[in-house]
Parts: C-alpha cells; sequence; structure tokens
C-alpha cells in the first residue's frame, strides 16, 4: 500500500476483465472487433427478429381459426379471398399440373381473367385481416423468418462465438469483416422495417414474377434489403472458411475438431455458392420492376420460370444453411449428455459436406407444378432422394451414440431429443414431396407449410434453442433453472406438433397455403375447422413455451448462479476458459495434444465444489 | 494412478491486450493481434480473396445463364442485334483491360521485390486502363441511348440522323419517341417477325425480330454490372496507389496489392467471356 | 492445409513471377484476341460459338494460370476456382436442359394463343 500515490493502485494480476465488461458503452459493442460481442448483438437481433415474426405468425393463425369458428354448416359458402398469386377462378384452383404446355400464355391469361374476375367478385368476409393484409402478414412472416432469423441464425449467433473457442483460435479471421458482416445485417433490417411501416410485401417470401415485378406493394425496398442480407450472409461464409482453414492451432487437424465446426464449414460452402445467385436474382427483380427489363416477362420476351430456376438454385441450398448448423449442435448436445463419444464421427462429418453438394442438385422439386419440363422433373426428383441419405446417416449416428449412454435429461438434452423427432418427421414427409407423383397433389397445399416447419422450426430453431442453452453459461457466465428450462422445451415440443401435425392432415386433403379464406371448402371438408382450431391452439402453445424458455433465460441474468467453466461435461475446447472468457478467449493458448479428442467423454471428471467439470489431462506417450 | 491436472485456464502472467513484445526484433507492423505469422496473415487473406471471386463467378454466373437462355431460344435476336454493337470497341476494351491486368501482375511483383517506383507506375497505368475502359463504355452506351437501343420495356430504335458508322443505326420499326412498355409490334399475340419497311439507305437489316430489345436488357446488364465492378477496382486500387505512396509495401507486407490484383484479374477475365459471347456473335 | 504448411510455402517474399512470363502472356492474349475476332470472318455455323468460347477460356486459363499465379501456387487454390466453375456449369446446364425442353411448348402455346 502506497502511502503517496503518484500512479495509480497496481491492480492485482489475475484474470482480465472477461469480453462483457472489457470495453464500456455503446460503441465499444457496435465497432468491437471481438467475435464473441458480435455473436451476442446478432443474438439479441436475432431473437427480436424471430418475435416480430412470430408475431405475425400468431396473426396469420388466430385469423385462420376464424372461419372455422364461425362457419354454419350450409350456409351459402362465401368467395375465397385471393391468394397471393393471383388466380382466375373463384374457387380453390388445383395445384398446377400444367407441363408447359401454355404456360405463358396462360399466364397471360389468367393474369387478365383475373383482373376481370375481382371486379365481379363479391367483397370478401372479413375475418381478423383483409385479403390484402393477409397476404402481407404470411408474406412479412416468411421474409423475416427465412432472411433475418434462420439463415443468419446459428452461424451468426452461437457460430461466431463458438468457432473459434471450439479451434482453440483468438478470432475469426477477419474481424472486420465479421463487424460488417454485423452491419450489413442490421441495415437489411432497417430496409425490412421500412417496408413494414409503408405498406408491406404480399408477394409471398418467394417473389415470383410476374407478380412480384407489377404488384405496387414494397417490392424494390424489400429485395434490396435481401440483396444486402445476402452479402452479410457470404462475408460469414467467407470469414468461417479461412478460419477452419488457417486458424487451426498446431496440433487442431481436421479431424480432431468438434462436429459444429464440420458443419459450419459445410454451410460456409453453401453460403459463398448459392447466395450471389439470390443476389443477382434480386438484383434483375429491382430491374425489372423498376426498368422494365423484361428478362421475367413474356409479354417482352421473358420468362417466369426462368425466375423459379434462378430463385431455387439458392433457395434449395438455402435450406441446407438452415439446418446443417443445427445438425452440428445436435451432435454435441447428444454427446455431452449421453456422456459418450460420438458415434461415427468421420461419417457424421463427410455427411455435412455430402449434403452441402447433394444440395446443389435438386432445385427443381420446387418447381415440379410451374411448367418445368418432364425431363427436367425427373431428373430432380431421382436426385433429391439421394440428399436424403446423409441426413439419415447422422440420424443413426445420433442414436447410435446414445445407445448404452449415460443419458442425462438436462434442458439442451430435452431439445436434442425434440430435434430427432421433429426433424425426423420433417424429413420423412419431405420424401413425400421429393417423389413426382405425390407432390404434384401435395403443391403448394398445407402439407408443404407443414414440411418445412417441422424442418424449419422443429429442426433448426429447436437445435438453435438447444445450442443457446447449452452455450448460454459460457455466453453470459450464469447458470438458468434447469427446470423452468425443461419445462420451456416440453411446451415448444408439444406446441409444435399441436401446431403442424393437424397441418399434414389439412393439406393431404386439399386445404391449399397462402389462402385467406378456406370457408367455401368447409362444407366438403368439414375436418378443416377442428384440424384448423388445433392448429392455432398449438401456435398459442408454443408462444408460451417461447416465453417460458425467454424467462428462464433472461432470468437467469439476474437470478442465476455462477456458471463453472465447463458446467455440461464436454471435452471439446471452447470449456476450457473461463464463463464467460475473456477477450483474448484463452488465458494461455490452449496445448493440442496428439491424443486430444473433443469426444473423449472418459477424460471429463466431476468437480462437486464448482458443480461443473474438468478435463484430465491424458498423458503425452 | 497418474496425477492428473486440471486443464482448467490457470491465471498467469498476462500480456495485456496490445503488446506483443514477443516478437520485438521482427514483428512485422502489419501484423494483426489474432494471427501468429505473416504467412499465416497472408495465406488466409489470400483465400478470402479467392473465395470473394467465387462468389463473383457464381454472381456473373446467373446472368450468364439468362444470356445462355435466351440466345439457346431465340438466336434470331442475338443475331440480328449484335450488329448493333461496335466490334471495334469491344477489341479495343478488351485490349485495354487484357494491358490493365498486364500492369497489375507487374505491380504484384513490383511490390513484391520492393520496388516502389515501379509500382506506383504499374498502379497508376492500371487505373488509367480502367478509366479508359470506362470512357469507351460511355462512348457505347451513350450511341445506344440516342438510338433508343435500350433493354426491352425501354427499347424503342430510331435514327437521330443519316448517320452510317461502323454501329449503323438501327431500322425504325416503329418510330416511338417515348419509352413505352410494350413495342407495337410486340403485341405478344402477333409471333411473326415484322419485317419492316426498308428505308433505302438502312436496308441492310432486314426483318427486325420480334423480342429484340432481350438482347440490349441482357446486353445493359451484363455490362452494366461488369463496369459497376470496374469502378469498384479503381476504389480499390486508389486505396492501394494512396498506401503506395506512403511506401507501405515490400517483400514482408504485399498481402493487399496481390488480392486487389485477383480481383482485377476477374474482372478481365469476365469480360473476356463477355467480349466475344456480346460482339462477336456471327 | 496447417498453418505449418502456410508456412513452408510463403517464406518471405513468397514465389515472384519472372517477368518474361508476364510479357509472353500479354502479348499471348492479344494475339488470341485478334484470332478470335479474325474467327468471325469465317462461318462455321454452329461452330463459331464454340470457337469463340473455347478461345476465351484458354485466354482465361491464361489469366489465371499465370496473372493469378495459380500455376505457382498451392493447388489448393486452383481447386476452389475450379469448384466455382463447375457449379457454375451445374446451374446452367441443368436449367438449359429444363428451358430447352419446354421451349417448344411455349413457342406453340404463344403462336396459338387460347
Amino acid at each position: 500500500m502506497v502511502t503517496e500515490v503518484t500512479e495509480p493502485r497496481p491492480v492485482a494480476r489475475s484474470t482480465p476483465p472477461d469480453y462483457l465488461h472489457d470495453g464500456r458503452g455503446i460503441w465499444s459493442w457496435l465497432f468491437t472487433l471481438d467475435h464473441k460481442r458480435i455473436g451476442v448483438m446478432y443474438l439479441v437481433g436475432i431473437l427480436t427478429s424471430l418475435l416480430l415474426g412470430g408475431v405475425f405468425a400468431l396473426l396469420i393463425r388466430t385469423h385462420l381459426a376464424i372461419p372455422a369458428l364461425v362457419h354454419q354448416p350450409g350456409q351459402a359458402t362465401s368467395t375465397a379471398g385471393s391468394a397471393a398469386v393471383v388466380v382466375g377462378p373463384s374457387q380453390p384452383v388445383p395445384a398446377n399440373t400444367s407441363t408447359g404446355q401454355d404456360a405463358a400464355a396462360q399466364m397471360v391469361a389468367e393474369s387478365e381473367a383475373a383482373t376481370a374476375a375481382s371486379t365481379v367478385q363479391p367483397t370478401p368476409p372479413r375475418y381478423l385481416l383483409t385479403p390484402k393484409e393477409y397476404n402481407r402478414a404470411f408474406t412479412l412472416h416468411g421474409a423475416i423468418m427465412i432472411f433475418l432469423v434462420i439463415i443468419p441464425g446459428i452461424p451468426a449467433a452461437l457460430g461466431n462465438f463458438v468457432l473459434p473457442l471450439m479451434l482453440g483460435a483468438k478470432d475469426v479471421a477477419f474481424p472486420r469483416l465479421n463487424l460488417m458482416s454485423f452491419h450489413l445485417w442490421l441495415i437489411g433490417l432497417v430496409f425490412f422495417l421500412v417496408v413494414l411501416f409503408t405498406g408491406g410485401l404480399d408477394t409471398g417470401w418467394t417473389f415470383y414474377t410476374p407478380y412480384s415485378t407489377t404488384t405496387d406493394t414494397r417490392v424494390t425496398t424489400a429485395v434490396v434489403g435481401a440483396f444486402i442480407l445476402g452479402f452479410s450472409s457470404i462475408f460469414t461464409g467467407i470469414n468461417f472458411i479461412a478460419t477452419v482453414h488457417f486458424l487451426r492451432p498446431r496440433g487442431m487437424s481436421w479431424f480432431r475438431m468438434p462436429l459444429f465446426v464440420w458443419s459450419l464449414y459445410a454451410t460456409a460452402i453453401i453460403q459463398v455458392l448459392a447466395t450471389p445467385v439470390l443476389g443477382i436474382t434480386l438484383l434483375l427483380i429491382a430491374l425489372e420492376k423498376n426498368l422494365g427489363l423484361g428478362i421475367f416477362d413474356p409479354k417482352l420476351g421473358g420468362d417466369p420460370v426462368l425466375f423459379q430456376h434462378f430463385f431455387w438454385f439458392y433457395s434449395h441450398p438455402a435450406v441446407y444453411i438452415m439446418i446443417l448448423p443445427g445438425m452440428g449442435i445436435i451432435s454435441e448436445l447428444i454427446s455431452t449428455f449421453s456422456r459418450k463419444h460420438i458415434f461415427g464421427y468421420r461419417f457424421i462429418a463427410f455427411s455435412s459436406v455430402a449434403i452441402a453438394i447433394l444440395g446443389f442438385l435438386v432445385w427443381g422439386h420446387h418447381m415440379f407444378t410451374s411448367g418445368q419440363s418432364r425431363l427436367a422433373s425427373m431428373i430432380f426428383s431421382a436426385l433429391t432422394f439421394s440428399v436424403s441419405i446423409p441426413s439419415a446417416i447422422k440420424v443413426f449416428n445420433w442414436l447410435a451414440t446414445m445407445y448404452k449412454g449415460r443419458i442425462s435429461l438436462q434442458t439442451p438434452m430435452c431439445y436434442a431429443l425434440a430435434f430427432i423427432l421433429l426433424f425426423g418427421i420433417g424429413g420423412l414427409t419431405g420424401l413425400f414431396l421429393g417423389a413426382l407423383a405425390t407432390d404434384v397433389h401435395l403443391h403448394d397445399t398445407y402439407f408443404v407449410v407443414a414440411h418445412f416447419h417441422y424442418v424449419m422450426f422443429g429442426g433448426t430453431l429447436v437445435a438453435f434453442l438447444g445450442g443457446l442453452h447449452y452455450w448460454w453459461p459460457k455466453m453470459t457466465g450464469k447458470m438458468y433453472n434447469d427446470t423452468l428450462g425443461r419445462l420451456g422445451a416440453l411446451l415448444i415440443f408439444l406446441g409444435l406438433n399441436l401446431t403442424f401435425f393437424p397441418q399434414f392432415v389439412l393439406g393431404s386433403r386439399g386445404m391449399p397455403r397462402r389462402y385467406f379464406d378456406y370457408s367455401s371448402l368447409l362444407d366438403r371438408h368439414p375436418e378443416f375447422a377442428g384440424l384448423n382450431l388445433m392448429s392455432t391452439a398449438g401456435a398459442y402453445l408454443t408462444a408460451i413455451g417461447l416465453i417460458v424458455a425467454a424467462v428462464c433465460l433472461l432470468g437467469s441474468l439476474w437470478w442465476g448462479r455462477k456458471a463453472p467453466p465447463n458446467p455440461w461435461g464436454s471435452a471439446s475446447l471452447e470449456w476450457r476458459c473461463p464463463s464467460p472468457p475473456p477477450k483474448e478467449n484463452f488465458l494461455s493458448p490452449p496445448v493440442i495434444t496428439p491424443a486430444f479428442d473433443p469426444y473423449d467423454l472418459d477424460q471429463v471428471v466431476y468437480d462437486p465444489e464448482t458443480q461443473g467439470y474438468w478435463v484430465r489431462q491424458t498423458a503425452i506417450t | 494412478m497418474t496425477m492428473a491436472t486440471h486443464s482448467v485456464e490457470v491465471p498467469e502472467q498476462h500480456h495485456p491486450t496490445g503488446e506483443h513484445d514477443h516478437h520485438a526484433g521482427e514483428h512485422p507492423a502489419y501484423l494483426a493481434h489474432h494471427f501468429d505469422s505473416m504467412a499465416q496473415q497472408f495465406a488466409a487473406g489470400k483465400l478470402g480473396m479467392w473465395i470473394f471471386l467465387v462468389t463473383e463467378i457464381l454472381f456473373f454466373g446467373g446472368l450468364f445463364c439468362a444470356y445462355a437462355v435466351y440466345r439457346a431460344n431465340h438466336p434470331e435476336v442475338f443475331v440480328y442485334a449484335h450488329h448493333f454493337l461496335d466490334k471495334n470497341l469491344g477489341a479495343l476494351n478488351t485490349a485495354i483491360l487484357i494491358f490493365s491486368s498486364f500492369t497489375m501482375a507487374w505491380a504484384v511483383r513490383a511490390a513484391q521485390l520492393g520496388q516502389q517506383q515501379t509500382l506506383r507506375l504499374c498502379l497508376i497505368t492500371t487505373l488509367l486502363c480502367a478509366g479508359a475502359f470506362l470512357g469507351v463504355k460511355y462512348v457505347e452506351y451513350r450511341q445506344k441511348w440516342e438510338h433508343g437501343l435500350l433493354w426491352a420495356g425501354w427499347y424503342h430504335p430510331h435514327v437521330t440522323n443519316a448517320e452510317h458508322h461502323g454501329d449503323a443505326a438501327p431500322k425504325p420499326s416503329s418510330p416511338a419517341t417515348a419509352p413505352t412498355a410494350v413495342q407495337a409490334t410486340t403485341s405478344g399475340q402477333t409471333p411473326e417477325p415484322t419485317t419492316a419497311a426498308t428505308a433505302g439507305e438502312h436496308s441492310e437489316y432486314p426483318g427486325e425480330p420480334r423480342l429484340a430489345g432481350v438482347f440490349f436488357s441482357i446486353y445493359f446488364c451484363m455490362t452494366g454490372l461488369h463496369a459497376l465492378h470496374v469502378v469498384g477496382g479503381m476504389i480499390a486500387i486508389t486505396w492501394l496507389l494512396i498506401r503506395a505512396f506512403q511506401g507501405v509495401f515490400g517483400p514482408e507486407y504485399y498481402g493487399p496489392v496481390d488480392y486487389v490484383g485477383l480481383y482485377w484479374h476477374l474482372v478481365d477475365m469476365i469480360w473476356i467471356y463477355l467480349f466475344p459471347l456480346l460482339y462477336l456473335i456471327h | 492445409m496447417t498453418s505449418q504448411q502456410v508456412n513452408q510455402a510463403h517464406h518471405a517474399g513468397g514465389h515472384v513471377v519472372p517477368g518474361h512470363v508476364l510479357v509472353a502472356v500479354f502479348i499471348a492474349l492479344l494475339v488470341l484476341t485478334a484470332l478470335t475476332v479474325a474467327a468471325t470472318w469465317v462461318d462455321l455455323g454452329p461452330g463459331n460459338l464454340f470457337v469463340a468460347i473455347g478461345i476465351a477460356t484458354v485466354k482465361a486459363a491464361l489469366v489465371a494460370l499465370f496473372f493469378m499465379h495459380l500455376r505457382y501456387d498451392h493447388p489448393f487454390y486452383g481447386l476452389v476456382f475450379t469448384l466455382a466453375i463447375l457449379f457454375l456449369a451445374l446451374f446452367l446446364g441443368l436449367t438449359l436442359v429444363d428451358v430447352r425442353q419446354t421451349f417448344p411448348e411455349v413457342q406453340a402455346a404463344l403462336e396459338n394463343p387460347v
């Protein structure tokens, strides 16, 4: 203790501040180069967007419950309201089974007929939303969820945080590019908020021409926003590939990396190959709409089906951007909470890359009824079956991992188990849709809606929540109440099934998607009423589950106990640094011996003092 | 039983962030804190730029796909419309870009060898070539604009006066004065190509096909997007030039020159394909 | 590639392309450009397109191998570049297959509007 203070009292040489407290003030966050802070900011933004997209979902489901509630059997049917794509006749039109004949001329004729027809149609009944509002609601729900939540989702919010830690690196390869990715995401968000507040968008998230190039809603703003978000995604992909190639420390070979890293790497490959094609497609929509470019307009020599080729060349691989990181998380969770080495490490690793590559070969399966040629449809249908193989390999490997393990049903594991069932259902129903003959009947029905919600919500979002609960202690330094966490997981699981399983039935019995009103179908299909009501009830149950999960996690920030470095007993590197980590990640660079194995759980020992685990240093032979 | 040691991080002497005294003597000024060596940093940057080029290839690829589709389906449109592109200007631009690629590659070489003067000279030359390229493009675009040879929605070919240059004036099939969304000849219901009245000295291009505007849609999209990338390249090269004047580059640190060079060569490569596909359709 | 391999491959300075190589490639590119223009004076029917693309590909290869250094770099970078081209070919190929298949039907519909 100095009596005469000539310089500040020396601070005891102890651990450096953690990344949350290393630098204060909003600018230190908004212009940080620390991948952990960027990850946290992404997380906040993405969860907020999830809330926004979820509000639209509840709006839609509430709206769709009303025809079921008000319909009297035998009542004179009200005319079906307009769907997003202009349809001529007033009754539901079966999926277009034309094989290309008259495709272009039909488009032209139909759009003119529909304009005429809509003027003689009586006003549609008003439920919660008008037809225009309904179109905007499902469009914005889809666009926000896909472009702002699910595609950035796991790589941006969790990957950014965890990837360098798992490798034992100090940061990603290009921290400034990482920051730019985040800023671009924010700008994209702003564009979509502008769309929201200046009239919305009613084309469906798929922007199909010719409607998207002729409607007067905020298409240009939305495509510019999506374009910017695309670049955010591309830059993240570039960063992750370079990080995995060059920022692995000595000893961290490819096959000593955790499987989450493999999945992020495979995802990054898709991001850099597919997203630019979306970029050019969006640019062409904007040019077509504003300058009359004519590439997609039959009257000017264009081809609307070409738009769909362009669009789906990105958007199919995009769904693998969504699911691959989720599968990576599940590999981590299943292994850790079965207290067992992951089964078939190399198979799982290679299957991630296989999914990435095969995912590029199948985009035409979204276009079976669009006027695509028979030959192309058959090729795409056959190729589609190939993608299910690596996915199945993963599922079997996870189950084999659990077999004879010591399973611990903590919250992350509950989400992982939910994932396996929900993704299983979602993936299997994809087979119905990939088969050309059945897809012709199921296309544009609720079967499709149920399928993709099972894989995107039941798959990706559930994996996201599982990962969030898994790495929460590492990110925040707090443990949450496990009982509350498990309750949230259970409610979400039940809610998802209640929401989307009835939709498989609805779809297979013919209820079309994107319809404002289905009351005209209720006389022939009275079961649609009950099924829609179940689905709406499920939506609210899911919302409650999400609220419980949110309360659980946010509550831990105030009331949670301090987290040990390794609360769950995993052997991968991100658990070897303090919770939360310091800015430089590791207090001293980790030494990776030849015996290092991120799934070697025999080396993990429980320490009752910290209520955490530590990893035995294996002897070097 | 071997003595098990905690492998949880043990706090130890910690270097305050930002200092890397352990590299004292040979510490390069431009080594970022998360890299262990300049070689690692260079390799990472190079891979990063190559992946970015991959995205650019796929980005332009969409337009090449549109080109392929329309040329396959409407070859008569392409054969007709390419008459309006000046082969000589196109070849000149090709030569300019190839030369600029050469000077850019030489700039990288100069940086690697520490030849500061040569480096600056090469960068300046590259910039000038890029500017010349854009100048030629401007001349071409202006000619198109004056003759109404724009993308499909604004396609209204007409002659300004009795000019008869290398890019001969188009035959006026419908002397529209204002851009219309659909030409009179392309009502969408009459597929026969209109054989517009020959007007004396313009008879060497008979039979403007319906949908001729499609060619120009593709032309402007591809060359316009390419020109935007040239502008982007110029900005990057200017930034390099500023740093080159500060004497920043040398054998130890030439990464940015190499990366911008890679980008510039891709821009050249795309033009190498655009030139025959747009200008040299037989 | 691991960081160790990187260190071995890129010692200070790295590989410098010899000046005469750069000049030779430049001249070759100009010659090929002249060649491709000259080829338009010869009528080969559909062959013209393939000749033009072929020459362009040779030029692109020269730029990639020498100006972009792929000839002297670790083969990994060449693989990255090739992968991009392959995926582009996949996109173009399958789309063209479909569009060429449907084109006759579309033409017929346009000529005989319902």
